[in-house]
């Protein structure tokens, strides 16, 4: 009886112990990464650092921005982990970010690097503007391949494109922030006067217009590369077109939330974030990666796609944002029937 | 001694209507009281008042010499029927009347011994293991009151109980009850609207309109010697002349005088004059001499209608002017006086029941105080 | 005779006027003590986030021009000049008028703006200081505050932004009705709502109708069928109608060219998540219409057209109002249709969701719930006015009405049942078949991969089984609530404001749209302060909501069937001494079983398919099945978002059945005494 009662004891205190050495902490980072590589960053993560849990909190780029501001005074995050820039910026000037300079940064491209000193985040790749095109649909149409953004406003295309409203998603937002930098002020505003005539109708999601065209639901989606690619991969007849005036992008980031409990791990997981092997895992998905010379063409990517990307004013899109969605609305966002 | 319920200066508003009216009452120990009026009259209140269902507003109640005027329901020792019978639907008669016997430290034979018994007590002993919808009305009813008397309460409440019964059953089960009570010996309230059952089982009446009592008494005093028009009114039937008073003792039907209870009515004063129609006699001066012969009256029979043991007959005459008045004559008499349609004949109005009220809407509802 | 004491008792009041105060026994405290628990439940759901809300549509933003000064250098870098304020240089230069000097929270103004000859090239220097220590300003993308001058060539002062300060006061509101791209809305929302109202209303009139006034075969399932949409999330039908005449659709061909995505689809969407709501209630209208009116009209000899437009219609007309109103109200409120299928078609519900989610803007959210409010406030005003004539219609002696056989009638009947059959099982069937098809329209040979949830947005299979949890515990937490609630306000003894009070909480729910309960929830249970916090993010915050936002029609079906029971049950059990919560345990449970089941199957099957409640509240490990079907769809995952609104559909039949049985069950067992 005593023997059985040590054996039990032993079995409890190993438990304990077990359970004290794999004492982890936790980290919320809110994200807005796709569904289906979310695992795969936790465990390659988890490979270096196996103390480290990571929660997700995981949404479309509008939701977890409108989250974490919605939760300013209160903040449930630790981490933001692969979220726009442009959204970060927005949490920068609310002071809700903690800057600091992650271990390494120096090997980044500057251009994914915030430009305060320490920065307030750091990116992990971009996330590049391009149309798809439904070589099945438009053949049925008679519709040309686009090669430019001008092609799209070719009356020819009324009515066959899709593409995200910027005042709900982030996509589209970096759709009018490249053109109107591109263009200018007028001369954007002009083109996207233009390119209404021919949208069938925008679409809350920024991925949307590319799976619709993946499924024939349009011709024409204009949407970003990573997905276009993605589809292409499940079989959909797409071409990912590269418009040649080249195209808007944004960064996912990565960033420390201000006020933390656990800013030793935030740290840890910001510095990983940056290294070598976290690079190589955003490029399965990624062409373009915040640390240069580490990408590997990503099948069904455009190839061009790098040398096309603008030279994105991030200040600008920030600072500007209230104003070109204020004017976007009152242009384009109040006909309600977008028929013809 | 005491009396076992005590009620003083009870008054009961729901918002600016006054339901309750200054009342104040005494119940005797072992005593079958009813609460006898029209609807809307406070007599339901004032027994709920009693079980403390609905508080009054004012007034204190006493039971046996504690006082219960503030007490919630549960701290308060009576039992209580409804008419609904308010039956717990999914318990089992037994159930039903086990229902206040649990918990109280009994154990289950005990319980179950005392079920027996009560339902024995209301002839039911073969219907234990039924539903209340599997019984009739009456059985229901019996249940009721069974779960009611369950823990021996000192006073029962019985509001309207049998007015959801028809006719037959309700005769029944009146005996039945005021049998039941008797062998208990339970201080007893009963709220009814009709006047015949509060006649046939109350020790004493209480008489209510208007949330004010109009009178308390034995059957016999409220019927024989109502001290309100009210009362006369409601207690069985009378008929009522309006006359005036034109000295005590004196009444002007008409064209016609007659002697009458006049209390303390003044002279000149406008009153009802009431008489029973059973009170109302043929004069016989070969059978019998007239108490007096003021209290004579010439009449002729309009209509007469046969009720099985008498003819209610519809009088008119040229002294009572456009009244008219009611008798009951007894089948003998109708025969013996050869008393018909159009026949003209002379009534006796005895003074002792001929009683006179103040008018309605005359100074005071004081009436004539006799005997 | 009148003395002081008679004049006193005419008054209603003794002469020494001392009222009675009941003292409370342990029953009356322990009910008081539900009740205001049940109380503060419901104010804390309700009244308080919408408070919360309310003053968030209130709260302004704008740039407070006085709370900043600049100084200016010459060329060769001296500040020589005073320093003046943004509010002076503006009165001068007239730069930035009033109307733009309000903004949303995000709003930002260039520093430049008050200086016209601004060169970014100059060698002119710039300072800029807060007059105050919460003037915030931005040099680029970084963030300063406070009093302290701060020095910037001019390459970096046209990078200087002025942040907006916080105020209350209107400007929300004037921003909003003079912004067409908004209040558009509210035409639309009317428009449609109105449209789907006769459509629904109509087409559901014809369907009790032939249920409850024909012999045609298959009654009981034409019924069931015409309930299936109540199991599916409103947003379903609108995917079944992308796959039936979007661009790809299988029959596309009927719109004529016109297009699904807009008003059409929402229309027909809205016919078809709304249709069972408006058949149940006019069914129910129908059925107590009194048969003797119209064996009175045949004795008249009128024709069958005449009885309809004399008697028929008539007797139902308050079912057919009060079936309106709650079919508009559902259409104006719901969210997942118009976000589904609405294309560029603004509606009030779904700017909510744009102002929020799209522009992070709470504020004008706040406005728009606020607005989305009121058509919802009168449609229910005007719907509970209607539904106590109704009661008074129901309580009167009537004989029920059979019908007779008629071959002509009874065949269209049927046939009209049928098409409308066909309407919704086909829809429900195009969104299974859509959900196993591999890859609609290029490769149409069967596969389970739309099942892989875990591969697409929106929470995977997780979402599924919270869900399914989330639905459990509303039906269990919600029935216990409310059924407890409603016991107390029904069964209690005086405490009479508090019990009205307590009524008007539990009728409130009807009226608060999902969109705005959900958002009135993030303003409220967000707030630091609120000592409540803590369940915000978790599956606790759900359950309350949409315990909250399905609480009254719960509530009254509670209240109804404890109306039934004896009022003197209570009486009973007080005087044997017997506490409540026996009376409660052993009687008013067992008796109310039958009821106390429906409760919790509307609540499960409700939080199995709301959407708009819950939309601002789940949190990455709450996913909800339903929501999911709405950001699947929103990615573009439009036959993934099919299978899971089938999923729902399976669940909440399945679970049904469940109730079915159980029902019978249980009534069998605890209902014996309802059969003599």
């Amino acid at each position: 009886m005593a023997f059985r009662k040590t054996l039990l004891t032993a079995a409890a205190v190993s438990l304990l112990v077990a359970t004290a050495a794999k004492a982890e902490v936790e980290l919320t980072v809110y994200t807005a990464v796709e569904a289906e590589d979310l695992k795969r960053y936790a465990e390659t993560f988890n490979q270096d650092h196996p103390d480290i849990k990571i929660n997700w909190v995981r949404d479309s780029t509008g939701i977890v921005t409108a989250k974490l501001l919605a939760e300013k005074n209160n903040p449930q995050a630790d981490v933001v982990w692969g979220l726009a820039a442009t959204s970060l910026l927005l949490l920068k000037t609310e002071g809700m970010l903690e800057p600091y300079a992650p271990k390494g940064v120096e090997k980044l491209d500057k251009k994914f690097v915030d430009k305060s000193n320490p920065p307030a985040w750091v990116g992990m790749d971009a996330w590049v503007a391009s149309v798809c095109y439904n070589t099945v649909e438009a053949g049925k149409l008679g519709l040309p391949m686009p090669k430019s953004w001008k092609d799209l406003t070719d009356p020819a295309y009324k009515g066959h494109l899709i593409m995200p409203n910027p005042n709900s998603s982030g996509t589209g937002f970096l759709d009018v922030s490249s053109w109107l930098q591109m263009f200018g002020e007028k001369g954007g505003w002009d083109y996207m006067d233009a390119l209404h005539e021919n949208i069938a109708r925008y679409t809350h999601s920024g991925s949307a217009p590319c799976k619709l065209a993946a499924a024939g639901e349009i011709p024409i989606g204009i949407s970003f590369a990573f997905r276009g690619a993605k589809s292409k991969a499940a079989g959909a007849p797409l071409e990912i077109i590269v418009p040649e005036e080249g195209v808007g992008w944004d960064m996912e980031a990565t960033a420390i939330i201000a006020g933390t409990a656990k800013l030793e791990a935030a740290k840890t997981l910001v510095d990983w974030s940056i290294t070598k092997k976290a690079n190589e895992m955003y490029n399965t998905g990624y062409a373009v990666v915040a640390m240069p010379g580490v990408a590997k063409p990503v099948e069904f990517f455009p190839e061009n796609l790098v040398d096309k990307m603008i030279d994105n004013d991030f200040e600008f899109a920030a600072n500007n944002r209230a104003a070109i969605l204020e004017e976007w609305q009152k242009r384009y966002d109040s006909k309600s029937d977008p028929k013809g | 001694m005491s009396s076992y319920l005590r009620i003083r200066n009870l008054f009961k508003n729901f918002g600016d209507f006054t339901a309750l009216k200054d009342i104040s009452l005494d119940i005797e120990d072992g005593e079958f009281v009813c609460f006898l009026g029209p609807s809307g009259c406070g007599k339901t209140t004032l027994l709920r008042a009693i079980a403390g269902l609905d508080l009054q507003s004012y007034g204190s109640v006493e039971q046996a010499g504690r006082d219960i005027s503030d007490l919630p329901v549960t701290q308060r020792d009576f039992g209580i029927v409804f008419q609904s019978y308010a039956l717990f639907p999914n318990l089992t008669i037994e159930r039903n009347i086990a229902f206040g016997l649990e918990n109280l430290g009994k154990s289950k034979a005990e319980v179950g011994a005392r079920v027996t018994e009560l339902l024995d007590l209301v002839n039911l002993a073969d219907q234990r293991k039924k539903y209340p919808a599997q019984l009739s009305g009456g059985q229901q009813q019996r249940i009721a009151l069974a779960r009611a008397i369950a823990t021996s309460p000192g006073l029962l409440l019985l509001d309207e109980p049998l007015s959801a019964l028809d006719a037959k059953v309700r005769v029944h089960l009146r005996h039945q009850i005021k049998e039941l009570q008797r062998k208990l010996g339970v201080t007893t309230i009963m709220v009814t609207h009709d006047q015949e059952e509060a006649l046939a089982m109350a020790d004493r009446i209480v008489v209510m309109n208007h949330g004010v009592i109009e009178q308390v008494g034995t059957p016999t005093e409220i019927y024989r010697e109502p001290r309100s028009l009210f009362v006369a009114d409601f207690i069985g039937e009378t008929n009522q002349i309006h006359s005036t008073v034109t000295e005590p003792g004196c009444l002007a039907l008409g064209r016609a005088r007659l002697r009458g209870q006049t209390g303390e009515l003044a002279p000149g004063q406008k009153v009802v004059a009431t008489i029973r129609p059973e009170d109302i006699v043929p004069h016989e001066p070969a059978f019998r001499e007239a108490e007096d012969s003021d209290s004579l009256l010439e009449v002729t029979v309009d209509e007469m209608e046969f009720l099985g043991s008498f003819w209610r007959s519809r009088l008119t005459g040229a002294a009572l002017d456009s009244e008219v008045l009611y008798a009951d004559f007894s089948i003998n008499a109708v025969r013996r006086l050869s008393i018909d349609e159009g026949k003209s004949l002379t009534i006796e109005l005895p003074p002792s029941r001929l009683i006179a009220f103040a008018a309605a809407g005359s100074a005071g509802e004081t009436h004539g105080e006799h005997g | 005779m009148a003395s002081t004491a008679d004049a006193l008792a005419a008054a209603g009041r003794p002469p020494k006027a001392r009222p009675i105060k009941p003292r409370l026994g342990r029953d009356d405290l322990i009910m008081r003590g539900f009740m205001a628990v049940i109380a503060l439940y419901l104010v804390i759901a309700i009244a308080l986030p919408l408070y919360a809300m309310l003053s968030k549509s209130f709260s302004t933003y704008s740039f407070d021009l006085t709370a900043y000064e600049f100084q200016v250098s010459d060329e060769v870098g001296n500040f020589d000049a005073p320093p003046v304020s943004a509010a002076a240089l503006n009165d001068e230069l007239q730069a930035v008028s009033p109307e733009d000097l309000s903004t949303s929270s995000d709003g930002r103004l260039p520093a430049t703006s008050f200086f016209p000859d601004f060169s970014f090239r100059s060698p002119v220097m710039y300072k800029i200081r807060g007059t105050s220590a919460d003037a915030v300003y931005l040099v680029g993308t970084e963030r300063f505050s406070g009093t302290e001058w701060r020095e910037v060539d001019s390459n970096n002062f046209r990078r200087v932004m002025l942040r907006p300060a916080r105020d209350i006061g209107f400007a929300n509101y004037v921003t909003y009705f003079s912004t067409p791209a908004l209040f558009q809305s509210i035409e639309n929302s009317i428009f449609i709502s109105a449209l789907s109202t006769i459509i629904t209303v109509t087409l559901a009139f014809g369907f009790a109708y032939a249920l409850s006034r024909s012999c045609m075969r298959l009654k009981g399932f034409f019924r069931l069928v015409a309930l299936a949409p109540i199991l599916v999330p409103s947003l379903l039908p609108g995917i079944g109608l992308v796959y039936l005449f979007g661009n790809q659709g299988m029959i596309k061909e009927l719109l004529l060219g016109e297009s699904i995505y807009g008003p059409i689809g929402i229309v027909i969407g809205s016919v078809f998540f709304t249709f069972p709501h408006a058949m149940i209630i006019i069914t129910t209208a129908l059925a107590i219409s009194d048969a003797r009116l119209y064996e009175a009209a045949e004795c008249l000899k009128a024709s069958r057209w005449k009885i309809f437009w004399t008697v028929t219609v008539p007797g139902a007309r308050y079912g057919l109002i009060s079936a309106a109103f709650v079919v508009f109200n559902l259409v104006i409120t719901d969210f997942g249709l118009p976000k589904v299928i609405g294309g560029q078609y603004n509606m009030l519900a779904v700017d909510i969701y744009k102002q929020v989610i799209g522009q992070q803007n709470f504020e004008m959210g706040a406005v728009v719930s606020v607005v989305l409010l009121m058509p919802a406030l009168v449609a229910f005003a005007v719907d509970r006015q209607v539904q106590k004539k109704q009661v008074a219609l129901l309580s009167a002696r009537s004989v029920p009405y059979q019908p007779k056989p008629n071959r002509r009638f009874d065949w269209l009947a049927f046939g009209y049942c049928g098409l409308i059959a066909v309407f919704i099982v086909g829809l429900l069937a195009v969104c299974q078949y859509a959900a196993l098809i591999k890859f609609w329209p290029y490769d149409l040979s069967l596969s389970l991969k739309n099942y892989a949830f875990d591969l697409m947005d929106g929470g995977g299979w997780d979402s599924y089984y919270n869900s399914i949890q989330m639905a459990l515990l509303t039906a269990v937490a919600g029935t216990a609530v409310v059924f407890v609630g409603a016991y107390m306000v029904e069964k209690t003894k005086g405490f009479e404001t508090g019990r009205s009070l307590f009524q008007l909480l539990a009728m409130l729910p009807m009226a608060i749209p999902g969109m705005v309960l959900g958002l009135a929830y993030i303003f409220f249970f967000n707030e630091p302060a609120n000592p409540l916090n803590f369940i915000y993010g978790t599956m606790a915050i759900l359950v309350i909501c949409t315990v909250t936002h399905f609480y009254t029609v719960s509530h009254l079906t509670a209240v109804t069937a404890l109306k039934q029971m004896d009022r003197e049950f209570e009486s009973v059990a007080a005087s044997l001494k017997q506490p409540f919560y026996k009376l409660f345990r052993v009687v008013t449970v067992p008796v109310c079983l039958p009821t106390i089941l429906d409760i919790s199957i509307y609540l499960f099957v409700n939080a199995m398919t709301t959407v708009s409640a819950v939309i601002f509240l789940y949190s990455p490990t709450t996913t909800l099945a339903s929501v999911a079907v709405l950001n699947m769809n929103d990615a573009g995952d439009i036959a993934p978002a099919a299978a899971m609104g089938m999923m729902i559909f399976y669940t909440n039949a399945g679970a049904r059945l469940i109730h079915l049985a159980v029902s019978k069950g249980v009534l069998k067992r605890t209902q014996a005494w309802r059969f003599r």
